[in-house]
């Protein structure tokens, strides 16, 4: 599949995704935020940074761009679609993604390598994480409704919960699985060179979404 | 506009000044939030909650008030 990766005025994750994608799929390209051009991609990477300065909160305006009204448009009709850290952010603001991402409940910026469980599968996967604004919140019963859905897609590992996320919850997805959005980085996990390639396996369960 | 955590939302930011203000003397203050004021000159109130629902607030994480001025 051709992924398109999105690229906002603060993104700093793009050229790992593009990587990222071209290792996992059959080609990527960047769509600039003005744009709401998606032709020939079959589904879209939202890449981690600081869109729009992170001005307001993490993600708040990143939503109203025209590539994100055209990635919800695509969305709607079932392309995949995978948000990476501030990505999920903009997913979540953007109300693609139930629940919403806060500060860390240490307050520190957390940059390490984490261990997380997919759900389901209970695989194992090591992926750098960095981000300050990561502690997943959703209110109880919206909890509730999302792990009777199989809307938790990934949870971090015992012990390696350090943002403080409820329920450890590390990634969730939309009602029908084809949004997807977690806060680690699974584009930084791509080659034996940086210690990890778990994050391919990332990039393929968006595939088969696809297929 | 005022927006602060809503009520029961772990708020690490209040927390932490909190925990500042012993230090500093500061005794007997308890329950510190840390939220954000937008000031804006609009022409009309009108749609102004609705602009506080969609872009100001996040109404998942946070209240807000409108005060005029």
């Amino acid at each position: 599949m051709t992924w398109g990766v999105l690229q906002f005025p603060g993104s700093c994750d793009e050229r790992d995704a593009l990587f990222a994608c071209e290792r996992a799929g059959d080609g990527a390209r960047l769509i600039w935020h003005e744009s709401r051009d998606l032709d020939g991609v079959d589904g879209i990477v939202v890449p981690g940074g600081f869109s729009y300065g992170d001005y307001l909160r993490a993600g708040a305006i990143a939503r109203f761009s025209p590539a994100m009204e055209a990635v919800a448009e695509a969305a709607a009709g079932g392309a995949p679609v995978l948000g990476i850290c501030n990505g999920f952010q903009v997913l979540c603001e953007a109300g693609l993604l139930p629940g919403a991402l806060l500060r860390n409940a240490e307050l520190r910026f957390r940059c390490h390598q984490v261990d997380l469980i997919e759900v389901g599968s209970e695989e194992r996967l090591s992926i750098p994480a960095k981000h300050g604004e990561g502690r997943y919140y959703a209110p109880e019963a919206m909890l509730d409704e999302m792990e009777t859905n199989g809307q938790i897609a990934y949870r971090y590992a015992e012990g390696h919960n350090s943002n403080g996320s409820v329920r450890d919850i590390a990634g969730v997805t939309n009602d029908r699985g084809n949004v997807l959005g977690l806060m680690p980085h699974p584009e930084h996990a791509v080659d034996p060179l940086t210690g990890s390639t778990d994050g391919l396996r990332v990039f393929e369960r968006m595939s088969r979404v696809a297929a | 506009m005022l927006i602060r955590p809503k009520e029961g939302i772990l708020d690490p930011q209040g927390k932490a000044v909190e925990r500042a203000l012993p230090a500093l003397g500061f005794e007997g203050i308890g329950q510190v939030h840390v939220g954000r004021m937008v000031e804006l000159e609009a022409e009309s109130p009108e749609r102004l909650d609705e602009l506080c629902e969609k872009l100001l607030a996040n109404p998942l994480i946070e209240d807000y008030e409108i005060q005029t001025l």
